[in-house]
């Protein structure tokens, strides 16, 4: 079969029950959606600064780990010299207390760690959620029974809880970041191996897919050809939604210490240190407080945007027995 | 009502499957997995003498299955562990001895439990209050402005995660307003008043977070219910609004929300452990992370066991409560 097979073409596609409204449809309708269109433009101011760090760090004339002994009042315990938080020409967003270590460059180049863990980790645990879902939706009884039992307990353990632990028993050589992105990713692919799972077998009844099989085409060619495609939309939706839960957890980790590792600048770390400052410096709290915040609540709209958009009735949808999922974030 | 109690059985035997699994796995990756168990167990100050102590107590010359029915058989019938100087009875659900502190891990957890309970019990009440009445609100007031904010906000609370809720409302209320104090645990038992009073904070910032779910659930399932035919018909027969809702709307809402507040509690007496670190609250999600600190293995392994269990044992509670609250469940 050649890519202009008349079952495969979009056309055909879109006509099944499952699919999802097409491309430009689902464009439209995120584009009539003020909330989620300002999260988006948020993400990439957000993606931009996180990308230019270096760029804008060399603009501001600072670096990342520089102590300035001049910018903090010794005599006052290390609080910044300056109206909130010291800050000025020099430095933007004022500086560290106690170390007088640039803010505004240590928040640039944190957005690095959070973004970057926050998405590398929802794009492990998508494909393994891929990977496991086809494999209970296409194989035979016994695997789709251990897959899915496998599958129900990944969603009822506390995944904070494991991963804390997880990163206790890590030798400490072994590098920070991608082991956040291994052991959040590891940890959360439950869900879209679910969804996956119950697509793949709505699917693989349908008219297009028997005739892809009749036609000749093996089990891994069927699940790459006609099933992959049918289940973006659903996978998308679901995504969108994982993205600020990821980058919420690495934000809690390193706030706990058992994240990133110092000196690399990372929001949660920073908003601990933080906490024992919020008297004397409230700036230096609400600096990395407010970006963790708008980071994830920006992907959240975008990502309840991007649901309703692909399935206006989403939004009305009666949340079952289905949705009692707890996410562990407490 | 047989029915009833086969489900009931059925469901608890299930969970006892899924420990069980839950433990093998754990013990896998806590004490196969890495090279040196004994190591990590004993932490980062040990001798090497007292190292390989660790290792006969362990059983790590064994092969791998009788070390794991040594480390069940602890669970569930108790067994002697030895203490570096000696040996003692470890009791039930023996979770290890904690080389660092020198006490058996079962009780530095249970000592760890009253703060934890306190503050889960508190915020659940907080949760249902706020989470059902801005539900029950933004239900009746559909379409409305109050409902359009009522969602944003509970959007927001779900979105945010808890310790910035919990520095937010420090802030605003210890710093800026000075209403409260500091949050500084004080036990039920020692005095009540500043048990709560110091409690306040975490509680409301763990039931802006929760309440969402809950507000969501009660808003949907209340507009769900009140566009049925039967409540058209008491509305015809002049039923009175208030009781409309309050009898008949809102009971269609009960059994999730009871199933929802049953796996929401067993997950909190894991330890919120966020929660807890932010405000020095010494319970056992605490406990996680200073032990994670100090490498405290065995203590590690027990609190991931017992959050296990807690989960998995809330998970069952709530299938049956469902059950309970809404008896088809038992028929599917």
């Amino acid at each position: 079969m050649t890519a202009t097979d008349p079952l495969t073409a979009p056309g055909a596609v879109a006509a099944t029950p499952a699919a999802a409204p097409g491309a430009r449809q689902v464009w439209r309708r995120l584009r009539a959606r003020r909330a989620a269109l300002a999260g988006a433009c948020v993400i990439v101011l957000l993606a931009l600064m996180a990308l230019a760090a270096p760029l804008l760090a060399a603009l501001e004339g600072q670096d990342p780990d520089a102590y300035h002994a001049d910018a903090v009042d010794s005599a006052l315990g290390g609080v910044p010299i300056g109206s909130f938080g010291g800050i000025g020409a020099d430095h933007w967003l004022g500086v560290e207390p106690g170390t007088g270590r640039d803010l505004f460059v240590r928040l640039v180049y944190g957005a690095r760690i959070s973004l970057g863990v926050g998405l590398a980790a929802t794009a492990v645990q998508v494909i393994i959620g891929i990977g496991v879902g086809l494999a209970a939706g296409l194989g035979n009884r016994l695997l789709d029974t251990l897959l899915s039992r496998t599958t129900d307990v990944m969603l009822a353990l506390p995944s904070l809880v494991f991963a804390i632990a997880l990163l206790a028993i890590v030798p400490a050589g072994f590098p920070r970041p991608v082991l956040l992105v291994l052991v959040l990713g590891l940890l959360g692919w439950g869900g879209t191996s679910r969804i996956v799972r119950a697509q793949t077998l709505t699917l693989k009844s349908l008219d297009y897919v028997a005739a892809a099989r009749l036609g000749g085409s093996g089990r891994w060619r069927v699940a790459r050809r006609e099933l992959l495609p049918s289940l973006a939309a659903p996978v998308a939706t679901y995504t969108a939604l994982l993205v600020p839960s990821n980058i919420a957890s690495e934000a809690g980790l390193s706030f706990l210490g058992i994240g990133v590792k110092p000196p690399t600048p990372s929001w949660g770390q920073m908003l601990s240190s933080a906490t024992t400052w919020y008297q004397a410096d409230p700036t230096y709290v609400l600096l990395p407080a407010g970006l963790i915040f708008v980071t994830v609540f920006a992907f959240t709209t975008l990502g309840d945007g991007i649901r309703t958009a692909l399935d206006p009735r989403a939004a009305s949808r009666v949340p079952g027995r289905a949705r009692r999922r707890k996410e562990a974030r407490a | 009502m047989t029915l009833f109690v086969r489900f009931a059985l059925r469901r608890l035997l299930a969970a006892l499957l899924v420990l069980l699994v839950l433990s093998i796995v754990i013990y896998a990756l806590f004490y196969v997995l890495p090279g040196d168990p004994a190591r990590l167990a004993c932490g980062p100050k040990c001798t090497t003498a007292q190292v390989d102590q660790v290792r006969a107590q362990l059983g790590l010359g064994h092969p791998v299955y009788v070390q794991y029915a040594h480390f069940l058989h602890g669970l569930v019938v108790g067994t002697d562990v030895s203490t570096g100087v000696g040996t003692e009875h470890c009791g039930a659900p023996c979770l290890g001895f904690s080389y660092q502190n020198g006490e058996q891990v079962t009780s530095l957890l249970a000592e760890r439990l009253p703060a934890t309970a306190s503050l889960a019990l508190g915020a659940m009440v907080l949760w249902l209050v706020l989470g059902v009445g801005t539900g029950l609100l933004s239900a009746l007031r559909h379409g409305g402005l109050t409902e359009r904010v009522l969602t944003a906000l509970t959007l927001a609370g779900n979105a945010v995660p808890v310790f910035i809720t919990g520095i937010l409302l420090m802030l605003l209320f210890v710093s800026v307003l000075g209403w409260l104090p500091f949050p500084s645990y004080v036990p039920l038992t020692d005095d009540p008043e500043q048990w709560a009073w110091n409690l306040v904070l975490p509680w409301l910032s763990l039931a802006i977070l929760e309440s969402a779910k809950y507000s969501r659930l009660t808003r949907s399932s209340l507009l769900e219910t009140l566009a049925e035919d039967h409540v058209r018909t008491f509305r015809a027969y002049g039923v009175r609004e208030r009781s409309v809702i309050g009898r008949h709307a809102l009971r269609g809402a009960v059994p999730p929300i009871i199933a929802l507040s049953a796996l929401d509690l067993g997950t909190m007496f894991g330890g919120a452990v966020l929660t807890e670190s932010l405000f020095g609250i010494p319970g056992l999600g605490k406990s996680l992370v200073d032990s994670v600190r100090t490498e405290d293995l065995p203590v590690v392994v027990g609190l991931v066991l017992v959050t296990g269990f807690f989960v998995v044992l809330a998970n069952a509670v709530a299938d049956v409560l469902y059950a309970v609250a809404d008896r088809r469940v038992v028929l599917a």
